[in-house]
């Protein structure tokens, strides 16, 4: 069985808590460990975190679209922002690269998506926007 | 996000207790830079005891606080982090410049 949460909200960095304890409490009923909880916020908020100041840079007319899945104990995320999209992807996910150095990032955001996670793949397209996919098995069985 | 300082003979402790991520990033700058303007002592801990959320924004902030207390030379210092927090840092390779005490 497939359970999916999806949401389109305000690309306004206030709302990172909240999308990221939504997809975390939308994975409670799987008994995930907390460790893994805490993995899932974390990568939530680096991708969310990502479209509203890269994607939007800061615009919080725009939104942001966030979709969770769970199938057989597997979580699938997905955020999708209609931004500016980035131009060299493979370099974008380099530990330490960052375009906002002056902002002190410290372009380590990919970086924790992929360690923590257990597949991630990142689409864009300069000026149509940037969709992050990222999966982890969260539970041995399917109780849901 | 609060944070809170404690100034002993040795070392400035700066508390955070909350989330850091970009919401609550300026504020956390802001704040952590007024205790470094003011530090005369030798050491500088950041107390992650209270800190229950951290992304990358928190390593930006540290690297970029680790630079002001270099050129100060005042020694920073972790202290605390949850395992989340900790797991973190580590990944972000913040332990091979920032040490950890106990
Ligand atoms: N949604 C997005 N839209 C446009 N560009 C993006 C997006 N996500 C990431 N990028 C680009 O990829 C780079 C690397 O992203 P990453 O999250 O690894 O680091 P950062 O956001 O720059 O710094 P940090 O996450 O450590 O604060 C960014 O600097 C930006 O240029
Ligand atoms: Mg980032």
């Amino acid at each position: 069985m497939k359970n999916e949460l999806n949401m389109k909200i305000s690309a306004d960095i206030a709302n990172d808590a909240f999308v990221r304890s939504t997809v975390a409490a939308f994975c409670l009923p799987l008994n995930p460990t907390i460790d893994r909880i805490e993995d899932i916020k974390t990568v939530v908020s680096e991708a969310f975190t990502n479209s509203v100041i890269h994607g939007y840079d800061g615009d919080s007319s725009k939104k942001v679209e966030i979709t969770a899945s769970l199938t057989d104990g597997e979580l699938e995320i997905i955020v999708k922002d209609e931004g500016c999209g980035i131009a060299n992807v493979q370099e974008a996910m380099q530990p330490f690269f960052t375009t906002k150095p002056e902002q002190e990032r410290s372009g380590m955001g990919f970086t924790l998506m992929s360690t923590f996670m257990d597949d991630m793949k990142v689409e864009s397209e300069v000026g149509k926007g940037t969709r992050v996919y990222m999966s982890k098995k969260i539970a041995e069985v399917n109780n849901a | 996000m609060q944070v809170k300082f404690a100034e002993y003979a040795d070392a400035i402790v700066v508390r955070l207790d909350g989330e850091l991520d970009e919401h609550t990033a300026a504020q956390v700058r802001q704040t952590v830079d007024v205790a470094i303007e003011m530090c005369r002592q030798r050491v500088f801990i950041f107390d992650f005891s209270k800190l229950s959320f951290m992304d990358s924004t928190g390593i930006g902030i540290l690297l970029g606080r680790y630079k002001k207390l270099k050129s100060k030379g005042i020694e920073p210092q972790i202290y605390g982090a949850n395992r989340q927090v900790d797991k973190i840092l580590q990944t972000a390779g913040i332990y091979s410049i920032i040490k950890k005490t106990s």
